[in-house]
């Protein structure tokens, strides 16, 4: 296996984009920002990998409008998921173990506020007996906040608990759009939105996009000091029905995390959109008590489509780059209620790379 | 003045699937006025059954009748309905175990108030009077009162497919730059947007220039008359088509724009269109200008020799 680090990572997160759904306006600078962060130009990138989805821009082939961030002549190699940004790295990831290239930049996004995303998500449901009832996400994720509840697995503070901490935390994240701890007790008092969750436990609708670089071997040390290198990287994918799984477990995250090495882990930033998610996944990935959980205020937050998973490795990555820590480990969920779940464990030396 | 312009879009489209026998098996037990498990090799019963046994890989082939009657496992309050659920006003969606069943399946519970539900109450599937072999034949309701009687059919002919309506609603942004273009149209002005690297003029304008990727900052206004570069003749009919075929569509490479657009050919014979040809835009009356290129009604020859082919070799 080759040596592969984040050497480079930019986002943008708002609660609406006055622009178009193929953000191609809001692309532009954010790669000039990975030119700037690598020295590089867009000619020193070796493969690019874009993850986004139609039905979330409401119009065709966005994904080919939004390669014109790009610049595409000479023609440049290039792949597109309709799946988060932490899959597109993936991909690239891949890619570079080929070793048909050494670099990679991928990028994703998504104008969520375009449409109805609660709605919109259902069509990655089944679609015989789950879409013609539209269950939007709040309420498939709520079946599974009350399971939990229900089972004594989690309680409402626990849960406000996760939303206090990520407020605060939050307020320390120019990105994050929801942002403001108080205390648990304020938050049990609000209202219910859709019970069990109020609104608090569900992150906001936020437009944005985001990018990373990837580099192998030499190449990453060229560009930084401690490169961020992935020595772990796992996917897993439960059932999708609602009724044939435990909705209080994540058997995906447990075997992700069973895939990598997690000991020593410093901190985790996890894409919990829902406050009882952080709570599964923690579980699941047998977190120490000392590991700092999603320091950057977390999905709960801020949760742009197509983007929040792969925001998450960045956010790891960026602390490992300041050597503040020298261990993360950074999640992305895709599916509804934590159906698919992947891991990508980082560190400042390439201890576990191969 | 906000920066750009939007529009409401609706897409829609209706997914016409087939079933196989396992789905098409349920969805006929809903049309007859019976809730159908599957049997899976653990000894599960699962609703709706699944196609496939989790173990043995096998194909779903023992089917039981379960319910109507079921208990909640779960429940989620729905305050704010999105279009096409079960009901447009606030109500539940649950999880509910049927008698007979082994595993808990989702539908939307008709309840008036989060008071009503809680976990482990008794509820039932409650049939509509039309149905067609689709999910949306049955709802949970509390199970209080005599249920209302249900006319159980046996068809003959299973439900091999559904048609699955999906309709999606946007507000559409354009572009900054998209938004200047509109926004010109809309006073008889065609604008486009220069890179600054490459020069190139692009008409619609783009946001970042497709060959080297730096954002196109200058606003260029275009000329009215331009040359075809390349066209068709469509002859044939096709869904949404606005014209009457025959008519020409062509490539119109305006004077001064690098990238050609593509309009409506008239006030020629169709079989006179040809590369080169120089044309100019005919706009529709003043009045019924819009934020749309289709304020342009259409291009005509000018009258002008066709353009020398070396002034458009670039832009075919």
């Amino acid at each position: 296996m080759r040596d592969v680090a984040v050497v480079g990572f930019a986002q943008r997160q708002m609660p609406e984009f006055d622009g178009s759904p193929t953000c191609v306006e809001m692309l532009v600078p954010l790669l000039a920002e990975c030119y700037e962060q690598t020295g590089w130009t867009r000619r020193d990138i070796g493969f690019w990998c874009s993850g986004s989805s139609d039905y979330l821009a409401g119009r065709s082939f966005s994904f080919v409008s939004a390669v014109d961030a790009i610049g595409v002549i000479p023609p440049v190699n290039e792949s597109h998921v309709e799946m988060d940004l932490a899959w597109a790295m993936y991909e690239a990831w891949l890619k570079i173990q080929t070793g048909e290239v050494d670099t990679a930049l991928v990028y994703a996004f998504g104008k969520a506020s375009a449409g109805v995303l609660r709605r919109t998500l259902g069509l990655q449901l089944e679609p015989y007996t789950m879409t013609p009832l539209w269950p939007d996400t709040v309420s498939l994720a709520g079946l599974q906040a009350r399971a939990g509840i229900d089972a004594g697995v989690w309680d409402e503070t626990a849960m406000a608990e996760v939303a206090n901490r990520s407020l605060t935390d939050a307020e320390k994240n120019d990105w994050s759009i929801r942002k403001g701890g108080s205390s648990v007790e304020e938050l049990l008092a609000r209202p219910m939105y859709a019970d069990p969750l109020r609104k608090h436990d569900c992150s906001p609708v936020t437009d944005g996009a985001a990018a990373i670089v990837l580099a192998a071997g030499d190449r990453a040390r060229d560009v930084r000091e401690t490169p961020a290198w992935i020595s772990g990287l796992a996917h897993y994918i439960d059932p999708m029905g609602m009724g044939t799984r435990d909705l209080t477990r994540s058997p995906s995250a447990e075997r992700a995390a069973a895939a990598v090495d997690l000991s020593g882990v410093e901190v985790a930033e996890l894409h919990a959109p829902f406050s009882h998610q952080e709570l599964v996944l923690r579980r699941e990935l047998g977190l120490a008590d000392d590991v700092r959980i999603n320091p950057s205020g977390g999905a709960l937050t801020s949760n742009p489509m197509f983007s929040a998973g792969g925001i998450r490795i960045g956010e790891v990555a960026s602390r490992i780059w300041s050597s503040e820590v020298s261990k993360g480990v950074a999640h992305a969920t895709s599916g509804p209620a934590l159906q698919q779940n992947l891991l990508c464990v980082l560190g400042s030396t390439t201890e576990g790379t191969n | 003045m906000t920066r750009t312009l939007s529009a409401p879009v609706t897409v829609a489209f209706d997914y016409t699937r087939s079933t196989g026998p396992v789905v098409g098996r349920f969805l006929t037990g809903l049309r007859d006025g019976v809730v159908v498990g599957g049997r899976t090799s653990a000894g599960e019963v699962v609703v709706p059954p699944l196609e496939f046994d989790p173990v043995t890989h096998e194909p779903t082939t023992e089917f039981v009748e379960v319910g109507p009657g079921g208990t909640v496992t779960s429940w989620v309050w729905v305050p704010e309905p999105v279009k096409d659920q079960p009901f447009d006003r606030p109500f539940a969606f649950a999880l509910v175990t049927l008698d007979g069943a082994t595993r808990p399946f989702l539908h939307a519970l008709d309840v008036s108030s989060p008071d009503e539900v809680s976990t482990g109450m008794r509820v039932r599937v409650r049939f509509a009077e039309e149905r067609v072999g689709a999910i949306t034949d049955i709802v949970f309701e509390p199970e209080i009162g005599e249920p209302a009687a249900t006319t159980t059919l046996q068809t003959v002919d299973p439900v091999t497919g559904v048609i699955v309506p999906v309709s999606l609603d946007y507000l559409y942004a354009a572009s900054p730059e998209e938004s200047a273009f509109y926004r010109g149209l809309n006073e008889g002005r065609i604008v486009g947007q220069r890179c600054p690297t490459c020069q190139k003029v692009y008409v619609p304008p783009r946001s970042a220039c497709p060959s080297d990727g730096t954002p196109t900052a200058e606003e260029v206004e275009v000329s009215q008359t331009g040359t075809i570069t390349t066209f068709c003749i469509v002859n044939v009919p096709f869904l949404g088509q606005k014209i009457t075929p025959p008519y020409v569509s062509a490539y119109v490479l305006l004077d001064g724009a690098d990238i050609a657009v593509l309009h409506l050919i008239l006030g020629v014979d169709a079989a006179e269109v040809r590369m080169g040809m120089r044309v100019k835009a005919v706009w529709k009356p003043e009045a019924e200008w819009t934020y749309s290129l289709e304020n342009i009604d259409h291009f005509e020859p000018t009258g002008d020799p066709d353009a020398d082919y070396d002034t458009y070799r670039h832009h075919l």
